[in-house]
């Protein structure tokens, strides 16, 4: 934990920094195989659609005490009450068993109920038929693309208009559409059933996950315009230290959404069986983990690399790259003029109040010495410390009168 | 280092002058604020929020509480549970009119109204009958039978059929039948008609005399009758009754051949007849009801009215529904442009339907006033909605029914008349039988993997964030408490469910309001890593916070809305969670922690970021505060590596 908050500030002040944007072509990559390990499983397995989409009827006795021989016996009741059809036996937990079979009539449904409860010798009641027309789970998802084909209309207006560039919203709605792409390849390779309880995970994962990148945006948009400002940074790396800053806040908020869900679906699994719940809780494990990475890894570097064509943002680059080119040199210099200092005792000081200026001799001279074995600062604060590599103050070096006017930040 | 410009760099002092004076090491004032806490202004703020929140609280509890106690139907204490957790049958059935198109939003209503009036004739009681997209879901708790399923989705369409027999059915000591349908020769009635109006006066003896006769009379007489039609006074002598001894009679008229007139009692058979003595529309409304509705079209049949109040044997159909072009309500216009301010009324034909009606009145009329044959019955679903005698033969394709209606009787009926001329077939799209016990067992797995998950939350909340977790954990029981509340009023008020769907939401909600806390405190903690004191550093991280958690918010809340405009059912419910979990998150977040935090934060344990607070600037790699007044800050102690000289912001404490 402390090593974890450690690791916070770092992340923070830019002292320890993952390359989130530098290295995108890696994150690229990642993101292209697994892109492309779900279309494989997408096209190459299908979908495995549920009984709401092909249609058929589901029965489930529940609360079964003889589960020997479970699955020829129930297909023996099906096969005397209604024939030629394909019949699937599946034992759910410990005591339900689940039979699936083709479309019936509401009569016949009942027949089989009834005959269902004999064989198993349960109540009636805890034998459940659904029947499902076929166009049931096809107009659920209908809709649900419809409303998903709105819902990014508006996203895109919305968030074009709040961060002032459309280029994050197309970032965003990348990083959605991978997510929820990924997610249903997932589905596809598992073989796990869509049912329309997994259509309503699959959107969620899209709200999760456009939530999830606005939240990073949002500081990179606040790191990028101060930036673009003070001419500190370049674009990518504002947007990279903004990426950092928000690692920790990333880590815990997938963590606390990922545990509930993890709980579900490990109760899911073990004690409930196939249902709802344990659909819901496939895609949104899934959906979190990866919309978490994509926000990251996929969105950020998406934008920089959609920003950075831009006249405004390479000329801001092209500002940064000068200044720091001319710092360098400055430094150069400096470390020449040191060079200097070191054979020549007098040093070179411009005057500006007359009391630093003999500090600043002083320290100076004390500086000689320093350079050569590199030691701390001193920070008492009375005296006038003394920077290494810098004989004077800058306040004092400038002096009042030529002070270049500082940018006020914010 | 001691920098003396003073001047600029308090500017760049939050909150600049007062600031110092605020500061803990000045124990008097800080302990005089602190004492005070209503009046130091940087509480009075987050104080009358937080009583906002609880007069929020107490107010939407007070309303569970009152629905509960006085509200009609009455509320329920707990959240009500959709079909699949409480168990019961769902069937979504798609209405489709004949043509086999799917059907208009009024179309839909209306079908939704015809599907409720099937349900609750079935008597079963909170049966949810509600709109799914272009479908019809109804939701019946419990097992109903087969053939109540089988009833839900016939079809619908209204009819008109000639009358040949109609009888009241007399509960003990009441009053017959209402003026507007005509008064039938039952044995008082007969005698009152008798005194007051001649031309009935022959008939009503007629019933009267036969009112021993046999029932196998009618047809041979019918045979001898035949061609004497639109002549009262001849029909009267052949008028015959059959009548049982408690509760029918009926006068008969002459018919013309049964090949041309739907009226010809012929067509009554002695199984129809036999049919109607049993019929008992006060105990088996919804069997006969139902035969009535798969009767073919071109047969007579038995049906009762739909108050169950009388009974009768119908020709074919000669009319339907769908040539009718409108049903009105209104008040009765007389000639001059009076108003009579009686209600009526009026229906409107097409072409086609005008000119079978006015066949069908012309020919009715020829029947003698007060005679059975001389009304038609409207039929719908199974049943006789009105039965009005015919006046005047109407060739102009719009009748007028008049009779004692009240304003709300002649709109309803209007409206059934409206949805008769609809021809909607029902097609089943799922029927599903849901076993409480399972839906109980996945609420109850559902809710306990909520709560397990929930404490593993506030075991990681509490890990990252120490004693702000615990602000956390407090926000996130209050969001659920609200929740619980808004779920149950809203599931008294708008008949909201909470089904799985919904609950998986909610479970999901947890992740996304926590989020906010988070992105909350980690804004404060980059604002104390800034250098910049707690107090401070959370108005400032509320600040950039606020921005953050809003944009995000907005963005889920508009998920939720397009998806619950756009889908059905179960995404639907979901949305609705979604969209409610939202709009709690922001309220918490504004009304509750942040508030809560800013108190905490004039607190010593937070504001001075004690051990365990959650904020030491130790741990945060901040130093406690690098301003020691008078100008002067403490430089830090190491100069980042690969810099020359420590940053601005970590000389003067940060960017403001």
């Amino acid at each position: 934990m402390s090593r974890f908050s450690q690791f916070g500030n770092d992340l923070y002040t830019g002292k320890r920094s993952i390359d989130v944007v530098g290295r995108r072509g890696l994150w690229y990559v990642v993101s292209a195989v697994l892109i492309a390990v779900s279309l494989l499983g997408l096209f190459a397995r299908g979908l495995n659609f549920g009984i709401e989409f092909s249609g058929g009827t589901e029965l489930r006795v529940l609360g079964v005490t003889q589960m020997d021989d479970y699955e020829t016996r129930a297909r023996e009741v099906v096969d005397s009450a209604v024939s030629g059809e394909t019949t699937e036996v599946t034992r759910i937990g410990d005591d339900t068993v689940r039979v699936q079979t083709g479309e019936m009539s509401a009569t016949e449904a009942e027949q089989l109920r009834s005959d269902l409860s004999a064989e198993f010798d349960v109540p009636v009641e805890s034998v459940t038929s659904s029947l499902v027309g076929p166009s049931w789970g096809q107009s659920v998802t209908q809709r649900a693309l419809v409303a998903l084909g709105v819902f990014l209309l508006l996203v895109t207006v919305v968030l074009t208009l709040y961060f002032r560039t459309w280029k994050m919203a197309v970032a965003a709605l990348v990083a959605l559409v991978h997510d929820v792409l990924f997610t249903v390849g997932v589905y596809a390779l598992l073989g796990i059933e869509v049912s329309p309880a997994s259509v309503i995970g699959f959107l969620t994962i899209l709200g999760y996950s456009i939530y999830d990148t606005i939240v990073v945006f949002d500081k990179v948009r606040e790191n990028t315009e101060r930036a673009l400002d003070t001419h500190e940074r370049t674009y990518a790396e504002a947007a990279n230290l903004a990426v950092n800053q928000t690692f920790v806040r990333s880590i815990n908020t997938s963590v606390v959404a990922l545990l509930p869900v993890l709980v579900i679906l490990v109760v899911g699994v073990t004690l409930i069986g196939p249902g709802t719940l344990v659909d819901l809780a496939w895609a949104l494990a899934i959906g979190i983990a990866v919309g978490t990475f994509s926000s990251i890894f996929i969105a950020t570097p998406l934008l920089v690399h959609l920003r950075e064509g831009e006249p405004g943002i390479k000329k801001h680059d092209a500002t940064v790259s000068r200044r720091r080119a001319r710092g360098a040199s400055r430094a150069e210099r400096r470390a020449a003029a040191r060079a200097d200092l070191v054979t020549e005792p007098e040093p070179e000081v411009e005057t500006g109040s007359e009391a630093e200026a003999g500090a600043a001799a002083a320290a100076a001279a004390e500086q000689t010495s320093r350079v050569l074995t590199s030691s701390q600062p001193a920070s008492s604060p009375g005296a006038a410390p003394a920077v290494p590599g810098r004989p004077l103050h800058p306040y004092a070096q400038r002096g009042p009168r030529n002070q270049p006017r500082r940018k006020r930040r914010s | 280092m001691s920098t003396s410009v003073p001047g600029r760099l308090e500017e760049d002092l939050p909150g600049s002058g007062a600031g110092t004076s605020r500061r803990v090491p000045r124990p008097a004032a800080g302990r005089k604020r602190r004492g005070g806490g209503r009046r130091n202004p940087r509480m009075r703020g987050p104080i009358r929020t937080l009583t906002a929140l609880l007069v929020l609280t107490i107010a939407l509890f007070a309303g569970v509480g009152a629905a509960h106690l006085w509200g009609t139907p009455k509320g329920s204490l707990t959240p009500q549970l959709g079909l699949d957790l409480a168990g019961g049958r769902q069937v979504v059935l798609a209405p489709r009119t004949e043509a086999g198109q799917s059907v208009s939003p009024e179309q839909l209503d209306q079908a939704i109204d015809i599907i409720r009036r099937r349900v609750d004739s079935t008597g079963t009681s909170e049966a949810e009958v509600s709109r799914l997209g272009s479908n019809v879901s109804v939701a019946i708790p419990g097992n109903p039978t087969p053939a109540q399923l089988e009833a839900l989705s016939r079809s619908s369409q209204m009819v008109f059929r000639p009358v040949l027999v109609a009888t009241p059915v007399l509960p003990a000591g009441s009053d017959p039948l209402t003026p507007r349908e005509l008064p039938l020769p039952s044995e008082q009635l007969k005698e009152q008609v008798e005194q007051l109006s001649p031309p009935t006066t022959v008939e009503s003896d007629g019933s009267g005399d036969s009112g021993s006769s046999g029932s196998g009379d009618d047809a041979q007489q019918t045979d001898e009758n035949r061609g004497g039609e639109r002549l009262p006074t001849s029909s009267q002598d052949q008028a015959a009754t059959t009548a049982t001894t408690d509760d029918a009679s009926q006068t008969t008229e002459a018919p013309a051949p049964p090949a041309t007139n739907p009226s010809d009692l012929t067509q009554i058979t002695s199984e129809i007849q036999q049919q109607f003595m049993e019929a008992d529309c006060a105990a088996n409304a919804t069997e006969i009801a139902d035969a009535a509705a798969a009767a073919p079209a071109d047969q007579p049949l038995v049906v009762c009215s739909s108050e169950g109040d009388e009974k009768y044997i119908l020709g074919p159909v000669e009319l339907s529904g769908s040539n009718l072009e409108d049903a009105t309500a209104g008040i009765q216009q007389l000639s001059q442009g009076v108003v009579s301010g009686i209600w009526e009324v009026v229906l409107t034909f097409d072409d086609e339907g005008s000119k079978a009606f006015a066949a069908t009145t012309s020919r009715l009329m020829g029947y003698q006033p007060g005679a059975a044959q001389n009304r038609f019955a409207m039929v719908l679903d199974g049943e006789v909605i009105s039965a009005p005698t015919v006046n005047n033969v109407i060739s102009n394709g719009i009748a007028t029914i008049s009779g004692n209606f009240t304003p709300e009787t002649a709109q309803t009926l209007a409206d059934q008349l409206k949805f008769g001329a609809l021809p909607l077939s029902f097609e089943v799209q799922t029927s599903e039988q849901i076993s409480p016990t399972l839906g109980g067992e996945q609420l109850r797995w559902g809710l306990i993997a909520g709560l397990i998950g929930m404490v593993l939350v506030f075991a990681f909340m509490l890990v990252q964030y120490h004693a702000l977790g615990l602000v956390a954990i407090g926000s996130l029981l209050v969001a659920a408490l609200l929740t619980y509340g808004a779920v149950t009023l809203l599931g008294w008020a708008t008949n909201f469910r909470l089904t799985m769907a919904g609950v998986t939401g909610l479970i999901v909600a947890i992740g996304v309001t926590a989020d906010s806390f988070i992105v909350y405190f980690e804004r404060v903690r980059d604002e104390v890593r800034a250098g910049r004191p707690l107090r401070y550093a959370v108005d400032t991280g509320w600040d950039r916070a606020r921005r953050t958690i809003i944009i995000s918010d907005v963005v889920n809340l508009i998920a939720a809305a397009v998806l619950y405009a756009l889908s059905e059912s179960g995404v639907k419910a979901f949305a609705f969670t979604l969209g409610l979990t939202t709009v709690l998150d922001l309220v918490i977040v504004i009304m509750f922690t942040h508030p809560l935090v800013s108190i905490l934060a004039n607190t010593s344990f937070f504001g001075e970021g004690r051990k365990w607070s959650g904020m030491e600037p130790e741990r945060l790699g901040a130093k406690r505060s690098t301003y020691l007044g008078r100008g002067q800050f403490r430089e830090p102690d190491v100069v980042a590596p690969g810099r020359r000289r420590h940053t601005r912001e970590e000389l003067e404490g940060g960017v403001v």
